[in-house]
């Protein structure tokens, strides 16, 4: 099993965000996706800049895949799409249809990203004759589901080709609106947001009028409230998943992907999570529940 | 443009019919559509009958089956299909893919329309489902600006549906896992969003408090009107960086209904086929009222463009049938972002 870095879900400062992928070229990953997934606005790093930083750092020994857009609706973030597409060496994570369609009209191999509804094997047939190479499961769901695709995939003779990526640690990404929640916790218009998620870099937390912590706010994407974390499932994981993602949300990610290598190593030591943790979701019961 | 209404019963379906809908749109009762509640839709019975009903009146019937097939359990989902086609249906809306692919194969003279749930918000998306699978018209998430659907409407071939009034979805629709992330069911997966069996009602000391699957949504005050806990319309707090007082607030979405009566010209100038009005699940009484309405307006536009205007005993009646009571342009306006 092979482990990712997957995109940055969260909007950091420039210098932040190359500090970290300078110091993530060292860390355990085998994969790091890199580009803007959530907001166009963000522009810290432009398209061009995550193009760079991709260039830079591939053939250093670890795979890079530029991500896209999980929703699309100005020209303009077509364009940029267009742009990343065109990149000329590296593999594009599509997070929309209209990611696919432009990626498979140009024959570039693409990942399935995890904001793109492929439940069945009848799509992942579809998506690979386009040129998928690895389906990124949507996070809602579990171990069970992914079997079932995959065996249905195995007697359509196709599991030989796309690896299965599964969202194994960081806060889910849920949902996608035209509204942005950070720029209304701030009371501020969306079109005057003065990106202001840059304030936030883990998002921020909301919680019930109990004190539960049910979300993270970051901009147009709503996050689970409590940490997914499958450290815990890695043996659950052996034979279905080629490769378990870590979402980026500090310097501590890196360590985490320390954890996770040594787990796939064959560490048997449980990890006890805190109760802002779950895996629901792998064990087709609520993605917020923590089982074992 | 057609006026398209909801029916998640035969006697709703026949109020729509009677009340002025050109086309009206069911879903079969099974997880093979988008609200698939206890004591709603239509078994093979009640669909033959209310199919024959609108032949009868030369209207159209459209079958939502909008949910993501399940490996393995595909054949649910290719089997709607397949009845869509032996009633005669003028239309399936489908969502998953594999379900696309079958019907575009198997009947190629079966008009597809994207449903809302597959999220196609941009061009490039229209043209993999056009170039795919044949689709004829796209229904559009609710997330886009009146800017931006006109944009759509000049870039794209396909015919275009909005939505025009109901209860409101502020994420893109079909990439919400909000409501399986409480309860385990989300709208892809079992056709339901917070799911009536998870919702509890409890008066306490401190008001009356509405629950998903034991999560606090809500809590009511005697003069408060309560609403049904839609997990992203409840009150949360946010965690504050420097130390203010958290504020107790509609963190995603207040309780509102979309009503776009006062873009209806915009609508027609920007040739949008259709305007669907939500609500399967809602009652005869409200299909009657939210029909009459809207075939009103629409009527009033064709017959003079010039002097349309929005009668205020229609917003009267629409915000009588409305979540909150209220309603708004949604992300139609961009103010609303």
């Amino acid at each position: 099993m092979k482990l990712s870095l997957g995109p940055l879900l969260y909007y950091w400062p420039k210098q932040t965000t190359e500090d970290f992928y300078q110091q993530a070229m060292s860390s355990d990953a085998d994969i790091i996706y890199l580009g803007e997934t959530v907001c166009s606005k963000r522009r810290e790093l432009k398209a061009r800049d995550w193009i760079n930083l991709a260039k830079e750092l591939n053939h250093q020994g670890k795979e890079i895949v530029l991500s896209s857009m999980a929703l699309l609706e100005a020209p303009s973030e077509i364009k940029v799409l267009k742009q990343l597409c065109e990149n000329g060496e590296m593999s594009v994570e599509a997070n929309d249809i209209g990611g696919i369609q432009l990626l498979s009209e140009k024959k570039v191999p693409f990942v399935c990203g995890p904001a793109i509804n492929c439940y069945n094997a009848h799509t992942l047939k579809l998506f690979v004759n386009k040129g998928m190479h690895r389906w990124v499961m949507p996070v809602e769901l579990s171990r069970d589901w992914l079997q079932k695709a995959l065996t249905d995939a195995e007697k359509m003779g196709i599991r030989g080709q796309f690896e299965v990526e599964v969202f194994a640690h960081g806060h889910l990404p849920l949902a996608y609106s035209a509204r942005c929640f950070t720029a209304r916790s701030e009371n501020k218009a969306k079109d005057d947001c003065e990106l202001c998620c840059i304030k936030y870099p883990q998002g921020r937390a909301t919680s019930t009028q109990e004190g539960q912590q049910v979300f993270v706010l970051n901009g147009i994407q709503t996050q689970s409230g409590y940490c997914y974390n499958l450290l815990n499932d890695i043996e659950s994981m052996r034979g279905l998943v080629d490769v378990a993602r870590v979402s980026p949300s500090s310097i501590d990610s890196l360590t985490t992907l320390q954890q996770f290598k040594q787990r796939i190593l064959g560490a048997e030591q449980y990890v006890k999570h805190n109760n802002l943790q779950c895996n629901g979701y792998w064990h087709q019961i609520a993605g917020l529940s923590l089982q074992g | 443009m057609e006026l398209l209404c909801p029916a998640g019963s035969l006697p709703a379906l026949k109020t729509a019919i009677d009340c002025g809908a050109d086309a009206v749109y069911v879903g079969l009762k099974d997880d093979t559509n988008a609200r698939h509640f206890a004591g709603l839709n239509f078994n093979d019975k009640k669909l033959a009958k209310g199919a024959q009903y609108i032949r009868d009146h030369n209207k159209h019937l459209h079958v939502a089956i909008n949910t993501f097939a399940h490996p393995g359990e595909e054949k649910r989902w290719f089997n709607a299909v397949d009845k869509c086609v032996d009633l005669g249906a003028n239309a399936a809306i489908i969502a998953d893919i594999a379900t696309l692919d079958y019907a575009a194969n198997k009947y190629p003279d079966l008009e597809l329309h994207l449903s809302v749930q597959a999220s196609a918000t941009n061009t490039a998306a229209i043209d993999f489902y056009q170039q795919n699978f044949n689709v004829k018209r796209v229904v559009l998430p609710r997330v886009l600006s009146l800017h931006q659907v006109k944009q759509l409407a000049r870039n794209t071939s396909i015919d275009l549906e909005v939505f025009a009034f109901g209860s409101l979805c502020i994420m893109a629709e079909g990439r919400c896992y909000l409501s399986s992330y409480f309860t385990g069911e989300s709208p892809n997966t079992v056709g339901a969003c917070s799911p009536a069996k998870y919702v509890r009602w409890q008066e306490t000391e401190k008001g009356l408090e509405s629950r998903l699957n034991d999560i606090l949504i809500d809590r009511y005050q005697a003069d408060e009107k309560a609403g049904y806990p839609t997990l992203c319309k409840g009150k949360f707090t946010v965690d504050s960086i420097d130390n203010e007082e958290k504020i107790l607030y509609h963190a995603l979405e207040e309780p509102t209904s979309l009503n776009t009566l006062s873009i209806l010209p915009e609508l027609f100038m920007a040739n949008v086929k259709s305007v669907k009005i939500e609500g399967r699940q809602r009652s005869p009484a409200y299909v009657e009222q939210i029909t009459k309405v809207w075939r009103a307006a629409i009527d009033n536009y064709k017959q003079s463009p010039a002097d349309y205007k929005v009668e205020a005993d229609w917003n009267a009646v629409l915000a009588n049938v409305s979540e909150g009571s209220q309603t708004t342009l949604g992300a139609y306006h961009r103010d609303w972002q």
